[in-house]
């Protein structure tokens, strides 16, 4: 058990929706959504809303909007100084795309089980995931932290990625393998990269830049580190673990 | 003391009687201390004759000022450069005019758009025009306003279009004789779009050319029922100008829908093309479709570059034209003819072109990757051709894909008529410092092209793809940035990286040149600052 909730969790899937929160006019048809989506919103979101770095209307969290009210406030007036434009929808065309980005969000919190005490309890014990991972000040740098990581990511994502490390791999959770003109050999995470340099952060935190005409070898290592908890954990326990990690919300829910 | 109020009258001189004549910008080239135009010039190769920073000394390029634009908007002008003063438009429509050697302030114009105003890709604007004292700016509110250069006041303000129905005008105006040339973007709103030129004294319309014809007229043959009247056809690039031929040289933009082409069968002229008009009456003189009927939103809003090459024998007036279809194109710009056409991306929409450069088409299912995606092979940013290599140089995106997902667009006024969208690995427009790009999405390079062979000379490779166009001068350097905030130049000859500059913000937008007390300029907007380099007073 000592090796990591590897590298990464991120990406596609569906989401829960976070409790209290108002839901949109049922009474109008997800087409409606649809087509007015297609029409003016999927050109920068995207088809599945995760085209936007930082933005993904697939987890259902946003960062300037919690109810449909604000989210509707958005979309119609935009967002000033972003390339986020104000729209003229009516009313019940407001409320048809807001109902539609809600649509892409999927499976709800209150179809997940588990007890996220007992979650804490394996990700922190057994399951070995604050060797690479870090919430709240605890745990290494290897892999992301996951402090804020039920805001970012779906309930949907957070499962598969336990069970198919696949799921998680993505450009921003790969590692780094360098190789200094002076032999020394560098591997961390991968931040930020350009053509002619590489950001990285090591096991132990330490934040590296490294020139490229300066390096002998430098690889970006495909494929997750990251375990399949398939086989380690019980169906049981898997869902404490996903209840325990979608409960982390970062400051903000504290 | 003496020498300061020499100094002073001097400037003051310069300043009261630098009027900018329809001759000087037909001689534009010969005043490379200028920078007179969008694209330096009428051919629009922007190149510049100044050679005082070469391969030899780039390393000595140092930062001489910046300027800090008071906006978040992308910035992607390119500054003229008047006899020391420099004009640029800060996002999206003010105007300010600077000490070129300095970067001090002289005035700003604050223009206010209408709330009306709707862009589909950012409030931006890509510069100015110049005649006599008066400078002239588009809008994204889609007037045409008249600016006195020397204190920045308004002369004239003239509606182009209704900004309410989604147009706009973003790229820079180009001044031909006393007229000045616009036309309107809005591609993404169903407009219909058009070029016209208006009288330079008074603002009023002289011209006009519907991008997509009325019926009755020619090319209307090629939409069906009212398609055409949404059929897009857009202008956000500023165009060039042969005076021999006395033809204004413009591309037009995507049809509309964009990515539901079942919608408007036919060619859908003159969407995607290169288009020659008359610059006295706005007559149609030829046109050339690179992408008939598209449905990738493949714009053909590069810049046309027009050189005299020796071809098959003969010297041949051409234009050159690497187009977001992922295809470098020659043409013979006196009758339109097409000369040549080949990829200079992967692509796999076509399997090569008929003698007269209609695409061949590859069958595809819906939903299949396409190559080049949709921000194509290259996009607006300006390419440069160097007599000197005989070399033209373009920023392209290679290896790119997406995949089309078509839906019913309805019109309706004012909104976005897309039918459809797209995926792609490629975010359209960078957001945020952080970099997690990979090469399955695909990657930029800076490429040199054989006119002659359509071959790549040579490619310098970048990690990220780039919204920077391209600068060479007469000492074989080539200037670009992009998205990786970085300021770079590259051996014109060889593509090796001479120099480079932390410019920290995303690069959209063309470099350029000028000269003033004997000391070469080179200037690029980036993030929201224009910055201004020049080499190192040796000590």
């Amino acid at each position: 058990m000592s090796t990591a909730l590897g590298l990464a969790l991120i990406m596609l899937g569906v989401a829960g929706q976070p409790p209290g929160q108002t839901h949109s006019d049922s009474t109008l048809t997800t087409e409606a959504g649809a087509r007015l989506y297609f029409a003016y919103c999927s050109a920068c979101h995207g088809a599945e809303g995760n085209t936007i770095p930082g933005v993904d209307f697939r987890t259902g969290k946003f960062r300037r909007a919690s109810s449909d009210d604000d989210l509707t406030m958005i979309v119609q007036r935009g967002i000033p100084g972003t390339a986020m434009p104000p729209n003229s929808f009516g009313n019940s065309e407001l409320r048809a795309v807001v109902g539609y980005i809600r649509s892409l969000q999927g499976s709800h919190l209150e179809a997940l089980r588990g007890d996220a005490r007992r979650g804490q309890m394996i990700f922190e014990g057994r399951g070995g995931c604050l060797n690479c991972h870090r919430v709240n000040g605890k745990g290494a740098y290897a892999a992301t932290d996951l402090s804020d990581i039920g805001i970012i990511r779906s309930i949907d994502y957070l499962q598969r990625s336990l069970v198919d490390p696949a799921v998680s791999d993505l450009p921003e959770h790969r590692r780094i393998r360098a190789v200094t003109r002076d032999g020394v050999a560098v591997a961390g995470r991968h931040l930020n990269e350009d053509t002619f340099t590489v950001q990285l952060i090591d096991s132990k935190g330490n934040l590296i830049s490294l020139l490229k005409s300066e390096l002998k070898a430098y690889e970006v290592v495909k494929g997750s580190t990251m375990p399949s908890y398939r086989d380690r954990l019980s169906p049981g326990e898997l869902e404490d673990l996903v209840r325990y990690v979608y409960s982390l919300k970062g400051s903000a829910s504290k | 003391m003496k020498c300061a109020r020499l100094s002073l009258f001097f400037f003051a001189s310069i300043s009261l009687f630098s009027q900018v004549s329809y001759e000087r910008l037909l001689r534009a080239p010969q005043e490379p201390q200028n920078w007179l135009t969008y694209s330096g010039s009428y051919l629009s190769q922007r190149y510049s004759l100044l050679d005082q920073i070469t391969p030899a000394n780039v390393t000595q390029l140092d930062l001489s000022w910046i300027f800090q634009a008071q906006s978040l908007e992308k910035f992607e002008a390119t500054p003229l450069v008047v006899d020391g003063i420099m004009y640029l438009t800060q996002p999206p429509n003010d105007i300010v005019a600077l000490d070129a050697k300095t970067g001090r302030l002289f005035w700003v114009y604050q223009y206010h758009a209408s709330s009306g105003a709707r862009l589909c890709c950012g409030l931006v604007n890509r510069g100015l025009a110049i005649l006599g004292n008066t400078l002239y700016m588009g809008t994204i509110d889609a007037h045409l306003v008249a600016i006195d250069a020397k204190n920045g006041h308004v002369l004239w303000n003239t509606e182009v279009a209704d900004c309410t129905l989604g147009y706009a005008i973003t790229h820079a105006p180009l001044v031909v004789k006393d007229k000045i040339v616009v036309g309107t973007a809005g591609g993404e709103y169903g407009i219909r779009s058009f070029l016209a030129a208006y009288d330079a004294s008074s603002g009023k319309q002289v011209w006009r050319f519907d991008a997509v014809p009325a019926p009755g007229m020619p090319g209307h043959e090629t939409w069906q029922g009212d398609s055409w009247e949404h059929g897009g056809g857009s202008f956000w690039v500023t165009g060039s100008y042969d005076p021999t031929t006395n033809l204004t040289y413009w591309g037009t933009g995507n049809p509309g829908p964009d990515w539901n082409p079942d919608q408007r069968p036919g060619d859908n002229l003159y969407t995607d093309s290169a288009i020659a008009v008359d610059a006295d009456t706005g007559q149609l003189k030829w046109f050339f479709q690179f992408t008939p009927h598209d449905g990738s939103d493949w714009d053909s809003t590069q810049v046309p570059v027009l050189a005299d090459l020796d071809w098959n024998g003969a010297r041949r007036k051409v234009m050159l034209w690497a187009n977001r279809n992922g295809l470098f194109y020659v043409l013979d710009r006196e009758s339109g003819r097409f000369l040549s056409g080949r990829p200079f991306v992967n692509q796999n929409w076509n399997s090569g072109l008929d003698a007269n450069g209609r695409p061949i088409l590859i069958p595809a299912t819906e939903g299949a990757r396409v190559n080049p995606g949709n921000q194509g092979g290259t996009n607006w940013y300006s390419p440069s051709y160097s007599p000197r290599t005989g070399l033209f140089y373009v920023t392209a995106w290679l290896d790119t894909f997406a995949t089309y997902l078509r839906t019913s667009g309805k019109y309706e006024p004012g909104r976005r008529f897309m039918g459809g969208s797209f995926k792609s690995p490629l975010p359209p427009i960078r957001r945020g410092p952080i970099n997690t790009w990979t090469e399955e999405g695909g990657h930029g390079g800076i490429l040199a092209l054989d006119p002659h062979t359509g071959k790549t000379q040579w490619e310098f490779k970048t990690h990220d793809v780039s919204d920077s166009g391209i600068l060479t001068t007469a000492s074989d350097l080539l200037f670009t940035g992009g998205r990786e905030g970085y300021f770079y130049a590259l051996d014109a000859r060889t593509g090796a990286l001479l120099w480079k500059f932390t410019v920290g913000g995303t690069g959209a937008a063309n470099p350029m040149t000028y000269r003033i007390d004997g000391k070469q300029y080179i200037a690029i907007a980036a993030g929201h600052c224009l910055f201004a380099f020049a080499l190192r007073d040796q000590p």
